[in-house]
């Protein structure tokens, strides 16, 4: 990227100056994200309000901007309580992986034509693999806690996001048959011609978002912290920071995959029509329009559709996506090789 | 340089909690540790250019098997520092395989000789204009299709058979009808009672 020649030029080897430039801009990259998650708990917090008919936050700050930043002070200020037969280092270590899984996933998305902190080959695999990694922060702090309602959170956790990790990988299969690459600057690309959200992929778009709600335990699929039944669930014993790294790492990883369906299926950062008042927009603007269109949808189902029960959770999980995604997965694959000629 | 680290920071850290694995007291703390594991051997994947394996490595093992693992070991209860007292009578005979195993191995690998040009006949990780993906794939669905098919028939096999072992159809038990209770109706469902008073229902 533009830092190493200015390194190099200092006499600063390459390996090094690459290595310095790239943890200057994953800093920086990182910290914008962490600024912007506290508007987007805001927002998601407004769209709640707004479709209750209350006001939501709005007392500090200009409508209520910095009410988030609040929110947190509060949290860094309070004392860290860790149970007595709780499990000390494990305790503190969950609040961690949930944090850091949730800003690692980041390093692969792009947000413009370029701009990608390390544009790898296996960029989808790797996200695959860090939302799949998400489920130990909860199972560990569920175990770790020494407590009836967090333990069975984490094994509610384990079981439902295992489930739905299968569908959501189909989903990505029907998705790189058509790209044909692995890399997410490349799935954009694919998409000059079309996005693949208005093809024969629509109905894997739906099942993505779904499953990216139960992935990322958003409501109707929150049955970790169900309320009702396990009080705050694995949260339970959490308080001060460590349960604000919890809330941040669950904020992030719903914004994570929010801008991981715009890249595979709205076409990321490319304009809705390439032509010439739509084209003169930056990609980082378009990307972030889809982004927070989609957070929208997100918001409104955690405002309207009431929590499933757990069986229900595993029949739409095995019974319904599942075959649904499967039978895709072969119709795709017959559509590219037809389309290709190789029939 | 920078990969000389890495590579004996990724092994360094591979073999340390390899060997917690084994000797952690906590049977959950093993477990951790052996995804610790799982994720350096990753690492190394990814050092070698196979990053291919490494992602698949930390999404079937770490992200699946693992939590499996973990899901059936935190359920245990079972005491295991009483399994250990008992099982430390073993250590003589188990020290005896031991050395015996590390005696051949080191027997066999102090003798063992390549070919000459053996090295030129492997594959690379990445060949010339392909992503490793791309290679797998080569290799896989187009010069191995056969080998790969026939591997996915026997471990449908075992997964049917471990499936018909241990299903059993018991009688008498009452079973969740979906269908059925959606078709559920207000009519069906309730029952509207005049209750005179004093009389209940």
């Amino acid at each position: 990227m533009g830092l190493v020649p200015f390194f190099q030029s200092h006499g600063v080897p390459y390996g090094w100056a690459w290595t310095l430039s790239y943890g200057i801009f994953t800093v920086i990259f990182e910290l914008i994200l962490a600024v912007s998650v506290a508007f987007f708990i805001l927002a998601d917090r407004k769209i709640w309000a707004a479709v209750h008919l209350r006001r939501g936050p709005n007392v500090v700050g200009p409508f209520g901007l910095l009410q988030t930043f609040a929110d947190a002070f509060k949290f860094f200020f309070k004392e860290v309580i860790i149970p007595a037969g709780a499990n000390k280092i494990l305790f503190l270590l969950a609040p961690l992986i949930t944090a850091t899984l949730a800003f690692s996933a980041w390093a692969v998305i792009p947000v413009n034509a370029g701009w990608v902190i390390s544009n790898i080959n296996v960029g989808i695999l790797y996200l695959f693999a860090i939302s799949s990694l998400s489920v130990y922060g909860v199972i560990v702090a569920g175990w770790s806690s020494n407590s009836k309602y967090p333990f069975l959170a984490a094994l509610r956790c384990a079981a439902q996001m295992v489930s739905y990790e299968v569908s959501i990988g189909f989903v990505i299969i029907t998705v790189l048959l058509f790209a044909g690459s692995l890399n997410l600057t490349a799935i954009v690309e694919a998409q000059r011609h079309g996005w693949f959200a208005f093809t024969m992929l629509f109905p894997m778009f739906v099942i993505f978002f779904i499953s990216s709600l139960a992935e990322t335990q958003r409501p109707p699929f929150d049955l970790l912290e169900a309320e009702s039944e396990l009080v705050a669930g694995f949260m339970t014993e959490y308080s001060s920071t460590p349960f604000l790294l919890f809330f941040l790492g669950e904020y992030m990883n719903v914004i994570m995959l929010c801008g991981l369906m715009t890249v595979l299926f709205l076409g990321g950062w490319l304009p809705v029509w390439d032509v010439w008042p739509l084209n003169a927009v930056p990609g980082v603007i378009w990307f972030l329009l889809k982004l927070f269109a989609l957070f929208f949808m997100n918001a409104m189902v955690k405002a309207i559709v009431p929590r499933y029960r757990y069986d229900q959770l595993m029949r739409l999980g095995w019974k319904v996506f599942l075959p649904v995604s499967l039978l895709w997965v072969v119709l795709t694959a017959g559509w590219v090789l037809f389309r290709s000629g190789g029939f | 340089m920078l990969q000389a680290i890495a590579f004996y920071v990724f092994s360094f850290v591979l073999l340390v909690s390899a060997l917690m694995v084994v000797s952690a007291r906590n049977p959950v703390h093993s477990v951790l540790f052996l995804i610790f594991a799982f994720f350096n051997a990753a690492g190394l994947f990814v050092l070698l250019g196979a990053e291919f394996l490494a992602m698949i490595l930390v999404v079937v093992y770490v992200g699946a098997v693992a939590v499996l693992f973990l899901f059936v070991v935190m359920m245990l209860d079972v005491d295991f520092e009483d399994l250990k007292k008992g099982a430390l009578q073993y250590l003589p005979i188990g020290a005896l395989i031991g050395l015996g195993m590390a005696a051949e191995l080191v027997l066999v690998g102090s003798v063992w000789a390549f070919a000459p040009g053996a090295h030129t006949a492997l594959a690379s990780a990445t060949p010339a204009g392909m992503t490793n993906t791309e290679a797998l794939g080569h290799i896989l669905y187009t010069d191995y299709v056969y080998y790969f098919q026939i591997a996915g028939l026997v471990l449908l096999v075992a997964m049917i058979g471990a499936i018909v072992l241990t299903l059993r159809a018991r009688p008498g038990v009452r079973r969740q009808s979906i269908p059925a209770q959606n078709a559920r109706t207000p009519a069906m469902a309730m029952e509207m009672h005049d209750v005179k008073p004093g009389q209940g229902a």
